[in-house]
């Protein structure tokens, strides 16, 4: 074990600590933008274990996210549940349709990967809304909870530390290295005796169920749900995008794309209310021409290029 | 022990649509033994290659490592059972640094390590193709022999029963073609089994004990190399058919 790796967890918990105080100070408005952007580094995170090794592109956050925020409405609206309940059944759901949607495109890579997931969370948006629509009544959802936005951001920055912990062990382990040589050269890692099958799904539904905890987590937000917005494609674009800004290469390289972008976008929102996804294809393109590694990526370049410069 | 055999073909076909590339091969291969596949190009060698490693399922007849049939399984349960291979050209992983590159042969090869074992086991490795730069190098800062010495090193790591090399040698310059020739000399002596490709002649001459020599997809002759390559069929299916 490497003395960097323990000093990167170390830090990592330290951060939590502190953030865990961000309610003291924030209130209103920013700490509303605080349990935005604690949901992004929640979901950017966990899209990275899987995508950040593999290079596959999944657009399909926005599907697993949908099924824990509709879930968490229909359950408490229809069913008169807890909110608890569907907190623990909403990602065990999302985590089976991650792994049928994981075998499902093992075969598909590079383009077609991206098209299927995007495809997929389409059309799981149009089904529900189709169900929900005919047989269960057009009438929304309710989630009256008693949560206030700190109780959430605790919630939050819990699932988002857990993520954090287990992308450390990830990367750590066997299937962390598998991921990294299956993003690499696939026939490789298959001619060097990896299960590349196994290890993609596994990662890809562990995505899908952290995803789906935190629409959940954050449905009590909206009070009214509807399947049209908890299951918004733009929302997959975002995480996408954030993690790509930040570096999807290191674990806490979407944390770095993630904090300026959701207040940049809080700012679009209110200033360009409808030119927002104007700003996004443009912040898209911005990240693919100047920074294809990230921030996390350029900051690393540049640190060699001055090392090779001193030897 | 040497005339047990470790791996067999046995009737191996595969057909790409109506493309007949390998057609109805048998051959052995016994134990500490190296055998040369050669052949005219296109006549079906690296599709013979792709199937023992399985790159390619046989669409008919049997492979098998010590008794074990390979011909059903996948490419990675193939490697674990104990076939290592390397490529035509040359396929690192250029996103990890030379170390990583020989320990993911370690780490789920037919023989398991990890941590500090497979790093140990992966630097012997390197040592042991004689690979002379850091470790933490990238690969994309080495010359071409070093690559493919790379890529041995990575296959030897995952302590192989049998080992595929496809042309190894093709592309090295007449100085690197020398010095490969003494690595592979060297894993001979070591007493490793291997199977190679290659075209190279002077090379198969040097370290071949049997040839199976291919032709548009068969076996046209079997035997030391000095005796098939003075073969009639042999030189015919390499230089074409006399005029006179």
């Amino acid at each position: 074990m490497k003395p960097s790796g323990w000093l990167e967890l170390l830090i990592a918990a330290a951060l939590v600590v502190l953030a865990a105080f961000v309610p003291m100070f924030a209130n209103g408005y920013w700490l509303s933008i605080a349990v935005t952007g604690m949901m992004y580094i929640a979901l950017s995170t966990s899209w990275a274990l899987f995508s950040g090794p593999t290079h596959y592109i999944s657009l399909a956050t926005g599907a697993f996210f949908g099924v824990g925020g509709y879930m968490v409405g229909t359950m408490m609206s229809d069913y008169q549940l807890s909110f608890w309940v569907p907190l623990i059944v909403a990602p065990l759901v999302a985590a089976a349709l991650a792994l049928l949607i994981g075998i499902a495109t093992l075969r598909l890579s590079g383009v077609y990967f991206v098209i299927f997931t995007l495809g997929l969370a389409e059309m799981i948006r149009n089904l529900i809304s189709w169900i929900q629509n005919n047989f269960l009544g057009s009438r929304g959802l309710y989630v009256l909870t008693d949560f206030r936005d700190h109780h959430l951001y605790w919630m939050l920055l819990g699932v988002a530390g857990v993520i954090y912990l287990l992308g450390w062990i990830v990367n750590r382990s066997r299937i962390g290295f598998a991921l990294r040589i299956i993003g690499n050269d696939e026939t490789v890692a298959r001619h060097v005796g990896i299960n590349t099958a196994t290890a993609k799904v596994i990662m890809f539904t562990t995505t899908g169920f952290f995803a789906a905890l935190v629409g959940a987590i954050i449905a009590p937000r909206w009070s009214y749900i509807e399947p049209n917005q908890v299951f918004s494609p733009q929302l997959s674009f975002l995480v996408v995008i954030m993690a790509l800004l930040g570096g999807a290469g290191r674990l806490w390289g979407p944390l770095v794309g993630v904090i300026p972008f959701t207040i940049i976008w809080e700012w679009v929102g209110v200033q360009f209310p409808n030119q927002s996804t104007l700003f996004l294809g443009l912040a898209f393109l911005l990240i693919v021409y100047v920074l294809p590694n990230g921030v996390v990526g350029r900051i690393e370049q540049l640190r060699d290029r001055i090392g090779e410069g001193r030897s | 022990m040497k005339h047990r055999p470790v791996l067999q073909v046995q009737g191996v076909t595969k057909r790409f649509g109506g493309l007949v590339a390998v057609n109805d091969m048998s051959f052995d291969v016994a134990n500490h033994e190296m055998v040369g596949v050669i052949g005219p190009n296109g006549s079906g060698k690296t599709t013979m290659m792709n199937m023992i490693s399985g790159a390619f399922k046989p669409t008919a007849g049997r492979i098998s490592l010590k008794g074990r049939r390979l011909s059903d399984m996948p490419a990675q349960k193939i490697a674990r059972e104990g076939v290592g291979r390397t490529f035509q050209l040359v396929r690192l992983l250029p996103g990890l640094n030379v170390l990583e590159n020989v320990m993911a042969g370690a780490v789920f090869g037919h023989r398991r390590r990890w941590g500090r074992e497979a790093e140990d086991f992966a630097l012997e490795m390197l040592d042991r193709v004689g690979l002379e730069v850091v470790a933490a190098a990238p690969v994309s800062a080495l010359t071409y022999i070093d690559q493919k010495r790379v890529e041995l090193a990575r296959v030897l790591a995952g302590e192989p029963e049998v080992l595929l090399l496809d042309e190894w040698l093709a592309g090295l310059n007449p100085t690197e073609l020398e010095t490969g020739i003494e690595l592979i000399h060297a894993l001979r002596d070591e007493g490793r089994t291997v199977v190679l490709v290659e075209h190279v002649m002077d090379a198969i001459r040097a370290l071949c004990d049997r040839c199976v020599v291919m032709s548009a997809g068969r076996k046209i002759a079997e035997g030391s190399p000095d005796d098939v390559l003075s073969d009639r069929e042999v030189i015919r299916a390499y230089l074409g058919d006399d005029d006179d």
